[in-house]
């Protein structure tokens, strides 16, 4: 739909939502309200006081900044918007996001960008446990550490890591690229050490801008599937 | 789903209010749990003796002649007051020797817990009936813990809610679901731990009182728990002085903390913490798994 939506939007107009007043249906109407045409393109919430499923299911190229914490499934399912949560986020951010850009400024809770597709999701704090799990071609950068199972069942996309990683990073992975600065506590099954190749060094340098951030590329550490799950082998049928 | 709270209060200034800050949390659970809510509160401790909360159904039960009788047959003085179906009894005795006069001479009152500061109330209802029913915006104390419950493994019923008292001053909430908790309550049951319900948090609690009877220390018990409790599981535990709080290894239960100079705050969800006093600047961040988190105050 919103491929083929008109741009009326003038510059500069800016809507306000203070969530101390009206209810996250009310923004969330609001929001959808301009998938089909865009009339107001900047948005602001206020007093989100912690409030489940602020801006999910946006469809147009809004930019929406979000003061204070957010609570779980924030931007869940977004396509095209510029989100930006000025705080922590709970559980799920960006979940099953499709494209445009999340960026927290804060830390996440576990499961951000779970299942994501595409699009970037920023955080400049802390991810907890299974930050991108089963992502299937999103991309998420990491300024702090992720919790552990980050990535598990990973299809697609790119997870960066700045920080550390905990226990059983990647594991079950299938496609996804893993760069992580700093330590990883355990990799998960069939997750291992892979060489840096400069289109990893491209790409990894690419994320790194897109984010904002001025970490060495050089100073990473690639990590990827070593293939070995993908199929059935029958030599294993006795352990069922 | 179930909802956690805890508030514990570094500055004691802050003591006259802290059934005004704790209420709004509690409710703010609601939808986490609105099949029964309870709290531990801690306060008002007695020097010498016991301070039991007890419980009858009937809220026009004659708690002064049980007092009367308490200190005929006992031979001591009772300090007491009632608040909705439940009265709290100061007694200048040791806990056990009160206890077990009230099991054999009195069974049909509950003794929901025994210490020296804890007082633990609980209802089936929605949170906020809770807080009216015990005029919870009017405590004051130390600390205290809450819980919001949405049934999962058991009836809901008053005995079924939380908080579980689990010793002297020592009490537990749960968030999650335990899978070995039958077979586990039949060998606390062989060595002695005595159930009313079928609920599974009820047994996380057996487990801490069997191991602190054993001589564990909080700490261990919390260690001994993490490797035999198999299921999901945020915990917190209101102590004398003050709460832990421990999550599984898989972590996938809810926990939030704040900390100020003025307080320690736990929920389940950031919502609840946002009606606290400074709550904008408050460190804020999510506890590890396996990892046990104690805030106490100097004995």
């Amino acid at each position: 739909m919103s491929n083929t939506s008109t741009v009326r939007a003038e510059k500069g107009t800016m809507k306000t939502i203070d969530l101390a007043s009206e209810t996250v249906t009310d923004l969330n109407h609001a929001l959808h309200e301009q998938a089909n045409e865009m009339t107001i393109e900047e948005w602001e919430v206020l007093n989100p006081k912690g409030h489940h499923n602020l801006a999910v299911g946006v469809d147009q190229k809004l930019k929406i900044d979000i003061h204070g914490h957010a609570g779980y499934y924030c931007a869940g399912m977004n396509k095209e918007a510029e989100i930006t949560i000025h705080g922590n986020v709970g559980q799920g951010v960006a979940e099953n996001m499709m494209s445009g850009k999340v960026h927290v400024k804060g830390d996440a809770s576990s499961a951000a960008a779970a299942t994501a597709h595409g699009g970037l999701l920023v955080i400049e704090g802390n991810a907890g446990s299974r930050c991108g799990i089963s992502m299937k071609g999103a991309n998420i950068v990491v300024k702090g550490s992720v919790g552990h199972m980050s990535c598990f069942m990973g299809q697609a996309g790119a997870l960066v890591v700045c920080g550390d990683a905990g226990d059983a990073l990647g594991d079950s992975l299938y496609e996804t690229h893993i760069y992580v600065k700093g330590s990883v506590k355990s990799l998960g099954a069939d997750c291992i050490e892979k060489e840096m190749r400069q289109e990893h060094l491209d790409e990894l340098t690419s994320l790194l801008d897109q984010a904002g951030f001025d970490d060495d590329p050089k100073a990473f550490t690639r990590y990827g599937s070593a293939r070995q799950l993908y199929n059935f082998k029958v030599d294993n049928a006795g352990a069922y | 789903m179930c909802g956690i709270v805890g508030l514990y209060l570094k500055n004691p200034a802050m003591e006259d209010k802290l059934g005004e800050l704790f209420a709004p949390m509690l409710i703010a659970m609601t939808d986490r749990g609105p099949d029964s809510a309870g709290f531990a509160v801690y306060g008002d401790a007695v020097d010498d003796g016991v301070k039991l909360t007890l419980r009858h159904e009937d809220e026009s039960f004659d708690w002064a002649a049980l007092a009367k009788s308490v200190e005929t047959d006992l031979s001591t003085k009772v300090d007491w007051f009632q608040n909705s179906k439940v009265a709290v009894f100061k007694v200048d005795l040791d806990a056990e020797i009160v206890e077990k006069y009230l099991e054999e001479n009195h069974a049909e009152v509950l003794i929901m817990s025994s210490g020296k500061s804890i007082e633990i109330l609980k209802e089936v209802g929605l949170p906020e009936r809770i807080v009216d029913m015990f005029k919870l915006d009017q405590m004051k104390g130390s600390h205290i813990i809450g819980h919001t419950r949405m049934a999962t493994e058991s009836a809901v019923t008053m005995a079924g809610s939380h908080p579980f008292s689990t010793g002297l001053d020592l009490c537990l909430v749960h968030n999650g679901s335990l899978s070995n908790h039958n077979r586990l309550r039949m060998e606390l049951e062989r060595d002695g731990i005595k159930f009313d319900t079928e609920n599974d948090s009820e047994v996380a609690a057996g487990y801490l009182t069997h191991r602190l009877q054993q001589g564990d220390s909080l700490n261990q018990a919390l260690e001994h728990a993490l490797k035999d409790l198999d299921g999901f599981f945020t915990f917190t535990i209101g102590t004398k002085d003050g709460f832990a709080v421990v999550r599984d290894p898989i972590a996938c239960k809810p926990a939030v903390i704040a900390e100020t100079d003025d307080y320690v705050a736990m929920a389940s969800e950031y919502q609840a913490l946002t009606t606290l006093p400074g709550i904008e600047n408050a460190k804020v961040w999510e506890p590890e798994p396996s990892t046990i988190y104690v805030w106490e105050r100097d004995k």
